[in-house]
């Protein structure tokens, strides 16, 4: 393997450098099997690397690079071992069958990585939701016991919790597009800072005209690019300010449009900051024209590259985790799910509006929202909802 | 040695039930119980039905059992439970009088021909070959039948506790039967131990009525049978009271009296049904427990104070509750107590609820783990049946979860075993808006005709109802309203243009029958209780369309079968602990397996990978 160098032998772990192309990319523990002796039976090489995302995304690219390496499919380790059987699955026949049924497991094995990523989110739906439907059984099972006849209130602000976090996840889940279509990272600031300039850098390339005159551009300037193997489509727009040049006005509404709508925002700013748009969570806020004085943080110049290497490096950074996190959340399965729960759980807000006496079909509704999100928060067992209740209520007569 | 087809040991509910239905069936039954008189004994709460426990009593009914006339004709109160909730989780429940629900069980029982009653103690079970063959009874005789169920209840290890005194037994009086329980610990099952409570009985006559609440029957009661209209005898009240803060401090205080608190008791207790003393502690910032006075007879003045078992000191007992408004004068008859008990773990049990372990040996009721009178009767029922029907050399019958509570509870048993007393609930049925009280006939009915275990005059009635049933629904989906007819009869619909059937618009939850049938007069031939049957239909049918997707799936999962001698330790793959899980267990098809605890889907894989491989192997 070049990228280790020399291999330890089988089973036995051995230290060392991965290198691609001279640069070295992680100290890794490799380990080795031979044919017939891994879980798959097949040759396999384990690289144990560190866990930072750069660290893992380096070293998958560098052997994605290699002739015959691609990424495995969710349950393809499985299969194979269920193929060369090492599971005991003997008959290839009923293996389409087996696929098939598997799906179910690939659910799983994604909730296992989910459980990494968004684990305590999930964690705290699934709480949430089991809260709710034992309020809503207990005053069905238990209604000649001495537990409260309506518990909406509270049903309510729980369900609609879930339902919030469902439809940020929903629209989270449009990363997965932005992997295969780009990612739009918009350059705002105020007339003149040197967006464009910046953008060429960027570009290498002179996609926009640049001038002494601020409100050059005008019209929204797009740029496609690959940074670390993400599409990333850079937008250069009209510098932000209140005008009265009516086609400027128009550029700056454009702007502030795609500006908003865009999936990260590179602020470039000088003394003051940028009027009309503020920055948001992961935002980039860049000091301008760097190449005139120093400034504490981040500060590029377009003109002279300085800090344009660091900027690359923090864009790449948040759009990975944001790909990475994209990953999991985002397969149609999933979306699917979230979507299916996303209408029960608003079906069950319509009943339970109605008040106790439509408990049974928001009941239904919150269930069948559970069953939806068994692939993500597990399954919902009657037994939870019972201890929920047992908890929570004084039952017995 | 007389031979019977079937041998039926313990006369409780699930022992009347199992004798019943086996007779029913044309089997040559014998009931061995105690004591004949004990037979229809309601050794708890004086009633019957509840939420989920109703459902029970319903499909007991639809297959022709005796839990639902009897609890009719003894029932001095009736109420529906969640009347304004939607009918699927709607419960029929009643007081019964325990001296009319004893003589009740005893008539039903004298005039079901197959049937006898022999008086005795079962000893010891014949068991040749690894198949039961009979029992030997205590006096030394013996009898030989193909099949036995065992519905001994509490009687296994039995100890009863009040406060630090304890005694062998099982109810209050009984004797255990120790042997026989050496004879299911000699087989090697699988035994736990359970605990249960109940209330001191007060004397109605010391009880200050004047100062209490009052809760009335229903004006309208619903009853349990199908075949039956209104209720038999006499209505009563039951009284309502509450614990305070000096009954509380009295609990409280002498805890360490207490069975269950002094440590006496190890055996695991029903987190539904805790003991006053439970209540105080688990639950110390409450000020007050509700008590429900349920009278136990119509001229029987014992009153049975559901909401305060315990297993605490009889003085203890007097003092806390002559505590309670309207029991300060109160004399207590018989003192709580509390007892423990062996159970048989279910998962040992296929879903005939034969033994794995001894062919022929059936078991039902507590003994499997259960609580309730309607759990153990509706278990007592399919035991009952599949005895008869093994004798007979017929396939068993297994209820589904997708067609009957019923099915629900022996399915949650034989797969998921039970670590507290188990208790049906509705919210255990996930088909719940189709697994109703009221349809309980029209679910179970027909299969009971068709085993041969529903009488003549039920079989015709329940014919007639569906026929009308059926006449209704045809005139109701003929019947069209166009929006703005409908507008006109008050119920809003978008105006789309759209006609829709009355039977459609029945489905609205704010729809009446009433409405529909003053707009359209055809449909006022539709008797109303037809109308009413038909309604509660109509109102889940847009849910009931998306279950069937959920019950197709689960049906064919049930449909792959698992071999009885299916090796889930030579499956590669499964961790061990699921493989012990799944050995011990035995899920009889896919889709049990798939609700054994701890099951993944990965797994689930693997044994289907595995049988499709049996089946080819089978077909080639």
């Amino acid at each position: 393997m070049t990228l280790a160098g020399s291999l330890p032998p089988a089973r036995v772990a051995g230290v060392r450098r991965l290198q691609l192309d001279g640069e070295v990319l992680d100290e890794a523990v490799v380990l080795c099997f031979d044919q017939g002796k891994s879980f798959t039976g097949e040759q396999v090489a384990e690289l144990h690397v560190h866990g930072a995302i750069a660290t893992v995304a380096s070293v998958l690219r560098g052997l994605g690079g290699m002739p015959g390496l691609r990424l495995a499919e969710p349950g393809e380790f499985t299969r194979r071992a269920l193929e060369n059987g090492r599971l005991d699955l003997a008959q290839v026949e009923g293996l389409s069958d087996l696929i098939e049924a598997e799906t179910e497991a690939q659910r799983k094995q994604a909730l296992r990585v989910l459980s990494g990523a968004v684990g305590s989110v999930v964690d705290d739906w699934r709480g949430k939701l089991v809260r709710a439907a034992a309020l809503i059984e207990a005053t069905i099972d238990f209604a000649d016991e001495d537990v409260p006849v309506d518990v909406s209130t509270e049903v309510q602000v729980l369900v609609g919790f879930v339902q919030d976090a469902l439809g940020q996840e929903l629209t989270r889940i449009s990363s997965a597009e932005r992997i295969r279509e780009g990612f739009e990272v918009a350059i705002v600031g105020r007339p003149n800072v040197g967006k464009s300039t910046l953008l060429n850098a960027l570009a290498g390339r002179e996609a926009a005209i640049t001038s002494e005159i601020a409100g050059t551009t005008r019209d929204v300037i797009e740029v496609r690019m690959d940074l670390d193997g993400l599409a990333v489509t850079l937008l250069d727009t009209a510098g932000l300010r209140d005008t009265d040049d009516v086609v400027e006005a128009i550029g700056v509404e454009r702007a502030l449009q795609r500006a908003e709508a865009a999936d990260l925002r590179i602020f470039l700013v000088e003394e003051d900051g940028v009027p009309l748009l503020t920055p948001v969570a992961e935002d980039i806020v860049a000091h301008a024209k760097a190449d005139l004085g120093a400034h504490g943080g981040l500060a590029v110049s377009g003109k002279t590259g300085k800090g344009l290497d660091l900027l690359v490096k923090e864009v790449t950074r948040i759009l990975a985790a944001r790909a990475a996190e994209a990953g999991v959340m985002t397969r149609e399965r999933h979306r699917i799910a979230m979507l299916r729960a996303f209408e029960a759980l608003e079906a069950a807000q319509n009943e339970i509006s109605h008040g106790p006496d439509r408990a049974e079909l928001a009941a239904e509704n919150l269930r069948r929202a559970a069953r939806a999100l068994e692939s993500l928060v597990g399954r919902v067992d009657v037994e939870h909802l019972l201890d929920e209740i047992f908890a929570s209520f004084c039952i017995g007569k | 040695m007389k031979h019977l087809d079937v041998i039926v040991v313990g006369g409780g509910h699930a022992g009347a039930e199992a004798a019943h239905a086996a007779a029913r069936m044309g089997a040559q039954t014998a009931l061995v119980t105690l004591r004949k008189d004990g037979l229809g004994v309601m050794s708890c709460n004086p009633a019957i039905g509840g939420l989920g426990k109703g459902h029970l009593v319903r499909e007991i009914d639809a297959l022709d059992g005796i839990m639902g006339r009897a609890a009719d004709w003894a029932g001095i109160q009736f109420r529906l439970l969640n009347r304004r909730k939607g009918p699927a989780v709607q419960g029929p429940r009643a007081q019964a009088d325990r001296k009319l629900y004893r003589s009740a069980v005893q008539k039903l029982t004298e005039a079901q021909t197959r049937l006898i009653v022999i008086e005795g103690e079962v000893a010891d079970l014949i068991v040749d070959e690894h198949r039961v063959r009979g029992v030997v009874l205590a006096d030394g005789s013996a009898l030989s039948a193909s099949a036995v169920i065992l519905t001994t209840g509490t009687f296994l290890n039995g100890v009863i506790h009040i406060g630090d005194q304890r005694q062998a037994g099982g109810r209050m009086g009984d004797r255990p039967s120790v042997p026989l329980a050496k004879r299911l610990t000699d087989l090697g099952l699988p035994l736990g131990r359970l605990k249960t409570g109940t209330p001191p009985r007060l004397d109605g006559q010391t009880i200050d009525w004047t100062s209490l609440e009052t809760q009335p029957g229903d004006d309208d009661p619903v009853l349990f049978s199908f075949m039956h209209k209104k209720p038999f005898v006499r209505q009563v009240n039951c009284g309502i009271t509450h614990t305070n803060e000096q009954t509380h401090r009295i609990i409280r205080e002498n805890l360490s009296r207490s069975a269950m608190y002094g440590g006496h008791i190890e055996g695991v207790g029903p987190r539904y049904c805790p003991s006053i003393e439970d209540k105080v502690v688990r639950f110390a910032d409450k000020m007050s427990h509700q008590v429900f006075l349920e009278p136990e007879g119509l001229d029987d003045p014992t009153v049975y104070p559901n909401g305060i078992s315990t297993s605490l000191p009889e003085d203890v007992q007097e003092a806390y509750v002559r505590s309670i408004k309207g029991l300060e004068q109160v004399r207590i008859l018989q003192p709580g107590y509390a007892i423990e008990y062996d159970f048989v773990d279910p998962r040992a049990l296929r879903s005939s609820l034969e033994l794995r372990a001894l062919a022929g040996l059936y078991l039902a009721g507590q003994i499997n783990g259960t609580t309730g009178y309607e759990e153990a009767a509706a278990q007592g029922l399919v035991a009952g049946l599949n005895a008869a029907l093994a004798a007979a050399g017929r396939d068993p019958v297994i209820l589904s979860r997708t067609n009957s509570y019923i099915g629900v509870m022996i399915d949650d048993l034989v797969t998921r075993g039970v670590s507290e007393p188990y208790r049906m609930f509705t919210s255990r049925a996930e088909f719940r808006l189709s697994l109703r009280a009221d349809n309980a006939d029209q679910r179970l009915t027909p299969l009971g005709i068709e085993l041969g275990c529903v009488h003549q005059a039920r079989a015709a009635a329940f014919h007639a109802k569906m026929e009308a049933l059926s006449r209704g629904k045809a005139l109701l989906e003929a019947v069209q309203f166009t929006p703005k007819q409908a507008n006109a009869a008050g119920i809003k619909v978008n105006q789309d243009g759209v006609r829709r059937s009355a039977y459609a618009l029945l489905s609205f939850p704010d729809v009446t029958f009433e409405q529909l049938s003053l707009a359209e007069s055809a449909l006022s031939e539709i008797p109303s209780d037809v109308a009413d049957q038909l309604g509660r239909d109509a109102l889940y049918a847009n849910y009931l369309d998306r279950q069937e997707a959920d019950v197709e799936a689960l049906r064919r999962d049930e449909e792959w079968e698992i071999p009885e001698d299916f090796d889930f330790y030579a499956l590669n793959g499964l961790s061990n602990e699921l493989k012990g899980k799944l050995h011990r267990t035995r899920p009889a098809n896919l889709g049990q397996a798939s609700r054994v605890e701890g099951m993944t889907p990965a797994a689930l894989t693997l044994v289907l990978a595995k049988l499709r491989q049996l089946s080819r192997a089978r077909s080639a």
